[in-house]
């Protein structure tokens, strides 16, 4: 079943690159989507078996990020064949520069979305460090090409900054594997190294050699850190997370940062059963807190909207990091904030897509009336900002919160308080950004040829495109929405136990 | 065998200088191409027992792909981008050299500051893993061209490589071919992006991409 998991995104991401006809695409897109959602649901009722003798199996962390990865592909397949339909093919003006540019063809941007949905598999199932190195590598190859669908000069300068930086940062943490096999001791009664599995490596954790290990989780920490946005390896992640295609930016802010801070967690559980947590929990600990403050200084006045929400998944990495950090409860509380973060940001990605598509231009300050513009984008951009900022009753209140506690019950009083700062300041400047964008009267920009303008019937872009919430654009964030709307009122026990089997696995501090 | 090992480690450090020195791109290539095969056949020299045919299959694999394909794409790349010519770098060639210079004293003194392994490979290998590595990111900082950069990418590839060999001579081979498939698509990918930008700025001068800032 890990192989069917694998497999149906990966053969049918090859195939779109060869599929001619654009309906058929779509539809093996939303096809390979509810397909991999339904294995993936599947693998809930019955957890599948190991396979390759162990080097790939569905633990529980696995099993979190890979559901979180599945549904938020199927959400976002949903929304890319409604976002593909109104993209045209021929070349148009960019909004920031006065220069026509066209699109990637639409078969590799569909090949890629699929590929790059395998990668994340991989790495959600492998429990070998040296196939999780190659699999977080290859999720940079394939999410590249998706990043430059729009063919301008930001977005290839985007492309670029994204590949090398981040193809540098996995490179160093490769180093870091090296050191890995190093630091630790031969199995009993063998020769070698023995295997990279997770559950060898922890098996031989007590005897490690200190220094390595300690080495290896800062190659690691740098490594994965750079592709999970943490501040300060972070520089690549505004651009690509704002330049790429709404749809893209979801599943980059959304799943892709998961599998990365998967990485981490997996070296942080060695370095935790070798008696090395406090070491390592420290350094998660102030890369967290150095990502929030950061983030939440660069959404303060930010003149893009979708760059503040980019900057914000930094913030929400760096709750991530100080959680598992601090440990206990906020471990617990952290792992949940995944969830919540990325049902959330993705939701606001997709909403910011249906901003982009109406109004036209990606500063907050152009645009007002959302709520009279777009209604239920409108409603969902506000409600977006309440669960983003941690406000009750959504998810994140409760999921920051419980980071909080277990910061305050371990004894870290500076930290939390910092941590508090953070998330105020990002209140604030967030609150001053979205709503204003929210209320007043409809700035929704007149066409070459400006029609009167008129309350009832708002001057459209163009006619045959003109701005109006459509189904496929509102469903999959209404969706998620819902979802993180739910989790601040009900945590399933399937989903705590879950998180509590992840934990107990990496073996608490 | 002692001798020649620690002879191929040097032409491993010199080819790192002229890495350095050089300003013609074309150049740059080819030299980290004999680079990679130098260190893919390290393992076939190094091993003490009879030879087993997995590490042959990663030795071959990964010296076809560094001294055949990657340098096929990258000039190819170069030549349809019209690289010839590094642009004035953002430091010096000489000073480059110098600073060089300093980078192997520093590996050499670190490389002997490490905690101490088991079974040790030769004992140049880590410092001059450690020097390409470290020659290889600062190509990435200090030149313009992307495609140097993609040069620097691939030395401190290389590096990693000779890090590799030098601690973790039994990885799986699973995982050895998986590396160099993902090496060998993200110059693949790096190639067309960099296609993509000479196009798009007439030149694929780095410092021209600085539209997205705060």
């Amino acid at each position: 079943m890990i192989a069917l998991l694998i497999g149906v995104p990966l053969l049918s991401g090859v195939l779109a690159f060869m599929i001619r006809q654009t309906a058929l695409r779509r539809a093996l897109l939303l096809a390979a989507a509810a397909a991999h959602a339904g294995l993936t649901a599947a693998a809930w009722v019955n957890r599948p078996g190991p396979l390759l003798g162990g080097w790939l199996e569905i633990d529980a962390a696995g099993l979190l990020v890979l559901t979180i990865t599945s549904g938020l592909f199927l959400a976002s397949a949903i929304y890319g064949v409604g976002y593909l339909r109104h993209e045209d093919a021929g070349s148009r003006e960019d909004l920031d520069e006065d220069e026509l540019f066209v699109n990637a063809p639409e078969a590799r941007f569909t090949g890629c979305l699929l590929l790059f949905l395998a990668t994340m598999t991989l790495v959600a199932v492998s429990q070998h460090f040296g196939i999780l190195w190659v699999s977080i590598e290859a999720t940079t190859l394939a999410s590249a090409p998706l990043i430059y669908f729009h063919r301008h000069h930001r977005s290839l300068e985007a492309t670029w900054k994204y590949l090398l930086i981040c193809s540098v940062g996995i490179a160093l943490a490769l180093l870091g594997n090296f050191f890995l096999v190093v630091a630790s001791p031969s199995p009993v009664g063998a020769e070698g190294h023995g295997p990279m599995t997770m559950a060898s490596l922890i098996g031989r954790a007590a005897t490690m050699n200190v220094g390595w290990l300690r080495a290896a989780f800062v190659l690691m920490l740098v490594g994965y850190g750079t592709k999970m946005g943490l501040a300060p390896m972070h520089t690549w992640l505004p651009d690509a997370h704002s330049e790429s295609p709404s749809v893209v930016s979801a599943l980059l802010s959304g799943a892709l940062l998961n599998c990365a801070f998967l990485g981490i967690l997996r070296v942080h559980a060695v370095c935790q059963a070798a008696g090395q947590g406090e070491f390592s929990g420290d350094l998660l600990i102030l890369l967290g807190l150095v990502s929030m403050g950061l983030a939440a200084a660069f959404i303060v006045g930010q003149a893009d909207y979708k760059r503040m929400l980019a900057y914000s998944s930094i913030e929400h990495m760096g709750i991530l990091a100080f959680g598992v950090g601090v440990g206990g409860a906020a471990a617990f509380g952290s792992m949940l904030h995944m969830v919540n973060h990325s049902l959330t940001k993705a939701m606001l990605f997709l909403a910011a897509g249906n901003i982009l598509a109406a109004f036209r231009t990606k500063s907050p300050q152009k645009v007002r009336g959302l709520l009279h513009a777009l209604p239920i984008t409108g409603v969902l951009w506000v409600a977006g900002f309440l669960a983003i900022t941690g406000s009750p009753p959504f998810g994140t209140f409760l999921s920051e919160l419980t980071i909080l506690k277990g910061a305050l019950d371990a004894g870290k009083y500076v930290p939390a308080a910092i941590y508090l700062l953070a998330l105020a300041v990002a209140f604030v400047a967030m609150a001053a950004i979205m709503l204003k964008m929210a209320h007043g009267t409809s700035s929704l920009p007149a066409g070459p040829n400006p029609p009167a303008v008129s309350l009832s019937n708002p001057p459209a872009v163009s006619l045959s495109n003109r701005p109006k919430d459509t189904w496929l654009a509102v469903l999959p964030p209404i969706l998620l929405g819902l979802i993180v709307l739910a989790l601040g009122v009900y945590v399933p026990p399937q989903l705590s136990n879950l998180i509590r089997d992840a934990l107990a696995a990496m073996g608490g501090r | 065998m002692a001798g020649l090992i620690d002879g191929l480690i040097l032409v491993v450090v010199l080819t790192n200088l002229k890495l350095l020195g050089s300003s013609r791109t074309p150049a740059c290539i080819r030299v980290v191409a004999a680079q990679g095969v130098l260190l893919a056949a390290l393992p076939l020299l190094a091993a003490a027992e009879p030879l087993s045919l997995q590490t042959v299959i990663a030795a071959v694999a990964s010296g076809l792909l560094k001294g055949l394909l990657l340098p096929w794409l990258l000039l190819r790349t170069a030549q349809r981008a019209d690289v010839r010519q590094e642009l004035e770098p953002l430091v010096g060639y000489t000073l480059s050299l110098l600073i060089g210079g300093g980078l192997l004293v520093g590996a050499l003194w670190l490389g002997r500051r490490l905690p101490p392994v088991g079974e040790a490979g030769p004992t140049l290998l880590v410092p001059a893993a450690m020097f390409t590595l470290m020659v290889g990111l600062f190509m990435i900082v200090a030149r313009r061209k992307a495609l140097t950069q993609v040069v620097g990418y691939l030395a401190m590839e290389n590096g990693i490589y000779a890090f590799g060999l030098a601690f973790a001579r039994s990885e799986p081979l699973l995982v050895e071919l998986g590396i160099l498939l993902d090496v060998f698509v993200a110059v693949f990918v790096m190639g067309i992006t960099i296609h993509h930008i000479s196009r798009e700025f007439d030149s694929i001068d780095t410092r021209r991409m600085s539209r997205l800032k705060d």
